[in-house]
């Protein structure tokens, strides 16, 4: 039972050992240098001093911080409303796409025609036109804030992105495994949900974790209906101080908001295997 | 399903000896212009077990694929227990749940454990609820072995193993007639033992079996009757003794010339 590794174990490990430390070492150095490369090209660039004094001004930058931080607020509170309604209609809209018989002909028509339709639309089209197309039929309910109609936007075109999303993992899973469900004497839907959309959803994870990471980048683009969110926070900054500095500090916090999003996916792919041996941060794991 | 029968981990079926418990009559099936079964005709009478042979694309997946309903038969008729099942008017998952099918490749659902694999039809077809089926699916377990894995995922079985699962998801409804396509067929060859030693145990319990299979040995020893398919039809039928040791028809000792080599 108590196995003790013998001296050509040993022997091995420390070798490995002192090659990890070397790699290391090697991946810090390039790293440093490289970036001290890019750091010096653009100090020594003839224009850095006015650029630095108008994007990188950190007082300005200082000050302006709380208000864009509000924005971002907003940002992220209409992502994480979008978010789920988006899984929702999508999720119905894929459904309906796989629906079969001649009664359901209307619903998969209408579902194909949507996704097809609101796939083609450029984002900034939809805002505007539900943005201000919307109010202006004056029909009771309508909701009229630039946010809640920013966010209707975001979902209908979302959603026909991420309604692909799920077909697509619907029909990787193999015919056999339905044949399987029913031979069981599992109906069709019953099949389907507990057969299939376990698999298919397990299987599409990383691509709508991607989705999502747009998502919180695109919630961006409410700001053109008036909405004050972190982009529009950062323009209202932008003019008070005639400095452009505080776009950059939206954008960094844009970045902040989805490196994490970003890196969740990659620890969620390598934790459930669903990438090969070539993952994103590592870069290691393969083969010697 | 009756708590009683859910109970009774055999199917204790009345014995009717003197019509069979599953009757083909003149079934046809084409894909497109190809045309894999033409006017089969195939009687299995309670507790016997009939072995289909013949060659690669002779139609016996598609046979037993038909029989289960997975296919729509394009002409004739498949009675089980004197019904009429390829009738259109009939509700086709309560036949299928009475047919218990295992596949070449096993097919388990990956994303479920052993046990959820095995009560997912209970639950959900007869209704049951989750500790009556668990109680069942173990006893089946046992029954192939298999009751120490109830919590493993399919992936982290042995082929063989997976293929008992297999046949415990569709033993577990007290099938009338189970169908097995080349049960064996994706199996190392030290796994094939383990699973035909269980499907001769079904035998002795008396189970209805239909089973496609290329291992002739297994054939000779666990079947009432061997059917050899040809161009669409069961071109020789007969005891395994009698097809196997001394086939009638020139096609099937060719066929069985050809599969034991020269
Ligand atoms: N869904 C399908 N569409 C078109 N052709 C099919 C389909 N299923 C089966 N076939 C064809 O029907 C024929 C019979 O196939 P089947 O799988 O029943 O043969 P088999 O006897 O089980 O062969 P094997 O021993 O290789 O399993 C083959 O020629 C096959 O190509
Ligand atoms: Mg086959």
């Amino acid at each position: 039972m108590s196995w003790v590794p013998s001296e050509r174990q040993q022997e091995r490990d420390a070798y490995r050992r002192s090659r990890a430390r070397r790699s290391t070492a090697v991946a810090f150095l390039s790293t440093f240098a490289l970036v001290a490369i890019a750091v010096l090209a653009l100090v020594s660039s003839p224009g850095w001093p006015r650029v630095k004094a108008s994007f990188f001004d950190w007082d300005v930058a200082v000050e302006s911080f709380p208000a864009i931080l509000q924005g971002l607020w907003l940002n992220i509170r209409v992502m994480a409303v979008s978010a789920v309604l988006i899984v929702i209609v999508a999720m119905g809209l894929a459904l309906a796409r796989t629906l079969r018989g001649p009664v359901f002909f209307p619903v998969r028509a209408l579902a194909t025609g949507y996704v097809d339709v609101f796939r083609g639309l450029p984002l900034i089209l939809v805002l505007l036109l539900v943005g201000f197309g919307l109010p202006g039929l004056r029909l009771q309910g309508i909701p009229t804030s630039a946010v809640a109609l920013g966010t209707l936007a975001l979902v209908l075109t979302y959603s026909a992105y991420v309604a692909e999303v799920f077909r697509a993992g619907i029909e990787s899973v193999h015919p056999s495994q339905v044949a399987a469900a029913r031979s069981l004497g599992l109906t069709r839907a019953q099949a389907m949900r507990h057969v299939v959309l376990p698999q298919a959803v397990r299987r599409v994870i990383p691509p709508l974790l991607n989705d999502l990471v747009a998502l919180s980048k695109d919630s961006g683009l409410i700001s053109i209906l008036g909405a004050i969110d972190a982009v529009r926070a950062a323009q209202i900054e932008t003019a008070r101080y005639a400095n452009f500095t505080p776009y950059v500090v939206a954008g960094v916090l844009f970045v902040a908001l989805t490196i994490p999003l970003t890196r969740f996916t990659d620890v969620l792919a390598r934790r459930s295997g669903w990438v090969g041996a070539q993952s994103t941060l590592a870069g290691g794991g393969a083969l010697r | 399903m009756s708590p009683g029968r859910m109970r009774d981990p055999m199917p204790g079926r009345p014995l009717r000896l003197d019509r069979p418990l599953l009757s083909v009559r003149g079934v046809r099936k084409a894909f497109g212009d190809h045309v894999v079964l033409d006017d089969l005709s195939l009687d299995v009478h309670a507790h016997k077990v009939v072995v289909l042979i013949g060659a690669s694309g002779s139609g016996k997946s598609t046979l037993l694929r038909c029989i289960d309903l997975l296919e729509d038969v394009d002409d004739g008729v498949i009675e089980l227990e004197g019904q009429d099942i390829t009738d259109p008017r009939l509700d086709a998952n309560a036949v299928r749940a009475r047919i218990g099918m295992v596949f070449q490749a096993y097919n388990l659902f990956p994303h479920l454990r052993v046990i959820d694999n095995v009560t997912l039809a209970p639950r959900l077809v007869h209704k049951a609820s989750r500790a009556e089926a668990e109680a069942e699916a173990l006893a089946v377990l046992e029954r192939v072995g298999l009751a120490a894995k109830a919590q493993a995922f399919p992936d982290e079985l042995s082929g063989g193993q997976q293929q008992r699962v297999a046949i415990a998801r569709a033993l577990v409804g007290k099938p009338a007639v189970m169908l097995l396509d080349e049960v064996t067929s994706a199996l190392d060859p030290e796994l094939v033992g383990e699973v035909l030693t269980l499907l001769a145990e079904l035998k002795q319990a008396g189970l209805t079996m239909v089973i496609a299979t290329h291992e002739m040995g297994f054939a000779r020893e666990v079947a009432d009757e061997v059917c050899f398919l040809h161009e669409g039809r069961v071109h020789e039928r007969g005891t395994p003794a009698q097809v196997l040791g001394n086939p009638r028809e020139e096609r099937t000792r060719e066929f069985l010339r050809r599969i034991t080599g020269p």
